[in-house]
């Protein structure tokens, strides 16, 4: 949007100040749980039980970070969460992988290749997007078995790609409906085929969307703890897992350090992509992913 | 053989030929969706039906399938604590979506007047989503709590009769989870709609400017309009996230005090697994499912028809 | 040379048959924190010392609810854990479907009739036959105190019966202290209220409305005393309870801002770890009116069936390391329970743990050793749900009167059972 409220009088500057003053207010608010987090990390523990939350450490340390990382105890193994990453890491790659593709491909079939019912056919895909997991984590821990996938990585990859499809399918349908026909149908006409279309025209300009999907499935496998902690096997749990036995341990004694820490440390690929990628992300859903 | 014999023999090959690639074409897309809905048709609708089948059970802690009518159905409805986690859900969803959307919205705005340090604003309001709330959960119940939170700090601060003490007043408790919330997902929406403003055409601003329409008219009148099918998006989404919070109600309060911030996943979860009634549990997912079904269905059917047309 | 022929021979069968029986066995459970896990870590160690690998599948959280939905799911998906961490009546519930094994082989071998007590005993047994191994005794009906506080609030013995406690919580207040820490949450709630309802009620009593589930005990006045007296406690606590965790309301009563909590055993990790010593600088005594009974809570690992010989021979390993003397002193020493072994010497033990095993004894002459339902000791899942939901709800509703929660509890009761 252009330069509406471009004018320089008096009243606009104070109300430009007045702009900025509520962003950083906004800015400030929603930093404050990251900040309570960082703080508490790096505080010794005798701190933590005596002081407040905002309160600056007296001791700084490094050493939560550590243990966390090496040597925190996850159950009979203390070995932090280093051994953890890559299981995760094993399971989100894959699941993204494939997710990103068959969304892509669903979405590019249900646009451009309309057919009788592909309204209702999305329609109906769509509705996966509501799947509350806790309500299939029973049918789905039978049907792994029969798969003979049960307590495995490709088990969990399996359960990813399948409620993932119904997310990227929305992205990916909503971006391509906005991409403009004609090329597509001078291609058919040129006799060109229904993947050499896709490879060649489509997925050049898809950059924008593929980007919003890998990051929204990246965050949503990443932080998932329900399928993971069901359906994992004592081999491959992922971070989640890991973290949450490290918090929430019912009768031991509590390090808050460590636990902030901890989850800093699951957090941080997440946080990664979306410091680095966020620009891409909102790219991506200005071009047009967005408008239907 | 005559030239037009072979020409119309070349030509009759080529149509038939065509035909076949006019085959494929009209199969390939529907079996390249054809997996997708196989999955979709067994891993959702189909254990949406086990479920439901399941609600018609008197399961405890495993699946039994010893089918007692409606009873479950009736049990649920006598639950005092399904009451309170339906109300429970139609006001924190209610309020989640009203004031995720009007943040966004607002922040968006705010962002799209050519801020300096645009990139780094837009960070900071995005990044919780990226944040699990097992995560963050107990930050909040830190920031939340009384007296080790926001109430303490600000009373330290001089201001001895602040009170923020929702988290442990049972009536207030429920608001507590929509700060959460909002806090997680607000930033999304508000990429969202940035998204969508940028999408907007400048010459509609230029032609209201040089019209003389004041800025809030624009707005009202252009830009609001233009970002339904945003609105649309957002609503999917928020919706999506309202149903599922589970680990939102698990970190903060833990459907405390008492049950007063309990909701329906919550209670699905709790009566399933860890109270061994099965049947009981599954009736809630089913209710669960058709208040979601309820709701979306209309907003579907509404807007994709609307597209349709225009 | 032929004895040494045979002897070498024998050894080498020995060797043989130590191998192929050594197995790798899942052992499922949600003993995470630091303490907890350097304690099991001996099991670990003892069980791969005879040759087999334990494969740890840890899921922390709920006091076992996390690891206990996992475990469904797995029984459900067809590969259940060959070992899991299960309780009380929820051993039989899995008896009774069919999927734990049978260890009465190293029951008998090692003969665990003779020193495990029986009442406890029976609750690792599927059809008379041992299913599971318990591990040691929490008991739940602690009063725990900071004597500073108490001091300076002018009391100087603990409250024997509720009047004193009303008492003595006047005086603290007085002296600008909380009288009770508490945390406000359901499983807390109901632990204060069974000590609370053992206590006015007496075990008998308990019993019959919290294990029988008698709706007459259930609704008759000595229940509603036992409400009454219990929502009265909450004038003793602070207005912050909501959601706090109980090892928060522990460090008040450490850092001398409360003068007692009513905790199970557990919580002597915290003073430990504050390094304060039993008597000297933290008290345990057991909760008014309480003081000839015991509320046990027993940890147990259930073993399920397997077909592989080697598997069941690692699980009766385990069941052996357990109930081990010297695993069974080193374990309970850390986690601040008792040994479930009753032959075992409690002389390295702290005060507040001798005074527990004979606090069980006493209790096991009087007939005073109730199962706790507050940690699923006593009734199965979803009762202790039902209850868990009326108690807590009568705790955090100002305007609830007791008969009304007597009412609901009877009625909840019967709606789950």
């Amino acid at each position: 949007m252009d330069n509406v409220i471009r004018r320089r009088t008096p009243r606009a500057r104070l109300l430009r100040a007045g702009l900025y003053a509520l962003l950083i207010a906004a800015a400030l608010v929603y930093l404050l749980p990251l900040v309570v987090m960082v703080l508490t990390s790096v505080k010794p523990i005798e701190e933590i039980r005596a002081g407040a939350l905002l309160s600056l450490p007296s001791h700084f340390t490094l050493d939560p970070w550590i243990k966390a990382w090496s040597s925190a105890c996850t159950g009979m193994r203390c070995d932090g969460l280093s051994g953890y990453f890559v299981n995760s890491i094993k399971i989100v790659v894959p699941a993204v992988a494939i997710s990103t593709l068959v969304g892509a491909i669903n979405g590019y079939a249900l646009t451009k290749w309309r057919f009788r019912g592909s309204e209702l056919v999305f329609a109906m895909l769509l509705f996966g997007c509501f799947v509350p997991f806790q309500v299939v984590l029973m049918p789905m821990a039978r049907t792994l078995g029969w798969l003979g996938l049960a307590s495995s990585v490709s088990g969990l990859v399996l359960v990813h790609v399948v409620y993932g499809i119904a997310f990227t399918t929305l992205f990916f349908r909503n971006y391509y409906v906005a991409v403009p026909d004609e090329m597509i149908n001078a291609a058919k006409l040129d006799g060109a085929g229904f993947f050499r279309i896709f490879w060649r025209i489509l997925l050049p300009v898809s950059g924008p969307i593929i980007t919003v999907s890998v990051i929204w499935q990246f965050t949503q496998i990443w932080n998932d703890f329900l399928f993971g902690v069901a359906f994992a096997g004592f081999d491959s749990q992922p971070v989640t897992v890991a973290l949450n036995n490290m918090v929430n341990t019912s009768t031991g004694v509590k390090e808050y350090n460590v636990d902030m820490a901890a989850a800093m440390i699951a957090a941080l690929p997440t946080l990664v992509v979306y410091v680095l990628a966020g620009k891409y992300f909102v790219r991506g859903l200005t071009a047009g992913s967005v408008k239907g | 053989m005559t030239p037009t014999d072979s020409l119309s023999r070349a030509s009759s090959r080529r149509a038939g030929r065509r035909s076949l690639a006019g085959t494929l074409e009209r199969v390939l897309p529907r079996l390249v969706v054809a997996p997708s809905l196989a999955v979709a048709l067994f891993f959702v609708y189909g254990y949406m039906l086990w479920t439901f089948i399941l609600s018609l059970t008197g399961s405890r802690m495993l699946p039994q399938y010893n089918f007692v009518g409606l009873e479950q159905y009736a049990r649920l409805f006598a639950n005092e604590r399904w009451h309170v986690a339906a109300t429970n859900l139609v006001v924190f969803g209610g309020l989640f979506i009203a004031i995720c959307l009007v943040l966004g919205l607002a922040l968006a705005i705010f962002l799209d007047q050519r801020i300096r340090q645009e990139g780094a604003l837009r960070t900071i309001y995005l990044y919780p989503m990226a944040l699990s709330l097992i995560v963050t959960g107990v930050v909040w119940r830190w920031l939340l709590n009384p007296s080790l939170g926001i109430e303490a700090l600000v009373q330290s601060w001089g201001f001895e009769n602040f009170r923020f003490d929702w988290l442990v007043d049972p009536d207030m408790a429920i608001y507590t989870l929509v700060i959460a919330a909002v806090w997680q997902a607000s930033g999304f929406v508000m990429a969202l709609f940035l998204a969508g403003l940028r999408g907007i055409d400048d010459s509609l601003f230029k032609a209201a400017a040089l019209d003389g329409a004041s800025l809030p008219r624009v707005y009202w009148r252009i830009v609001l309009p233009c970002l339904r099918p945003v609105v649309f998006s957002a609503v999917m989404i928020l919706a999506h996230i309202a149903i599922k919070s589970f680990d939102l109600v698990m970190a903060l309060t833990g459907g405390g005090p008492g049950y007063a911030t309990d909701l329906p996943a919550t209670f699905m979860y709790a009566h399933t697994f860890t109270r061994g009634q099965i049947g009981l549990g599954s009736a809630s997912a089913i209710m669960m499912l058709c208040g979601v079904l309820a709701i979306l269905i209309p907003y579907l059917y509404s807007e994709l028809r609307e597209r349709k047309h225009g | 040379m032929k004895p040494l022929y045979t002897l070498a021979a024998g050894a080498a069968l020995a060797a043989a048959v130590t191998q192929a029986n050594a197995a790798e066995i899942e052992v499922l459970h949600w003993w995470t924190s630091g303490g907890e896990a350097k304690a099991a870590n001996l099991l670990k160690q003892k069980l791969e010392a005879k040759g087999h690998t334990w494969k740890d599948f840890a899921v922390a959280g709920g006091g076992g609810d996390s690891a206990m939905t996992v475990l469904k799911s797995r029984a459900i998906s067809g590969n259940p854990p060959a070992v899991a961490q299960i309780k009380g009546p929820l051993i039989q519930e899995w008896g009774e479907m069919g999927f734990l094994g049978n260890i009465d082989k190293v029951a008998r071998e090692e003969n665990w009739d003779s020193f495990l007590p029986p009442e406890l005993s029976a609750y690792d047994k599927v059809d008379g036959h041992y299913a599971a191994v318990p591990v040691n005794i929490h008991r739940i009906n602690w009063l725990w105190a900071n004597p500073e506080v108490l001091e300076k609030s002018g009391i100087d013995s603990l409250p024997k019966t509720w009047d004193e406690f009303f008492a003595d919580a006047k005086k603290i207040r007085d002296a600008g202290f909380v009288p009770l820490a508490h945390g406000g949450q359901p499983w807390q709630d109901a632990t204060v209220f069974e000590v609370v309802l053992m206590g006015v009620g007496g075990a008998d009593f308990y019993r019959k409305a919290f294990v029988d589930l008698d709706p007459e005990a259930l609704t008759s006045d000595t229940m509603v005393k036992a409400l009454t007296t219990f929502k009265k406690l909450r004038g003793a606590m602070d207005p912050d309870i909501a959601g706090r965790d109980w090892n928060i309301a522990t460090s008040m009563v450490i850092s001398g801002k409360a003068a007692m909590q009513i905790m199970g055993d557990w919580a002597k990790g915290e003073f430990t770890a504050a390094g304060m010593t039993p008597g000297e600088d933290y008290l345990c005594e057991a909760a008014p009116m309480t003081e000839h009974m015991f509320s046990y809570n027993v940890d147990s690992f259930a073993m399920f069936k397997v077909d592989d010989k080697g598997k069941q021979q690692a699980q009766m390993d385990l069941a052996g390391l357990i109930l081990s003397k010297d695993f069974q002193t080193t374990f309970n020493k850390a986690k601040g329970s008792i040994p479930v072994r009753m032959d075992v010497p409690l002389d390295d033990f702290d005060a507040c743990a001798k005074s527990s095993r004979e606090a069980f004894d006493t209790a096991q002459a009087q007939g005073g050793l109730v199962p706790s339902l507050a940690h699923g000791m006593a009734v199965s899942a979803s009762v202790q749900g039902a209850v868990f939901d009326v108690i807590t709800n009568f705790f955090n509703d100002p305007d609830m009167p007791a008969e009304k929660a007597a009412e609901r509890l009877a009625s909840a009761v019967r709606a789950a059972g």
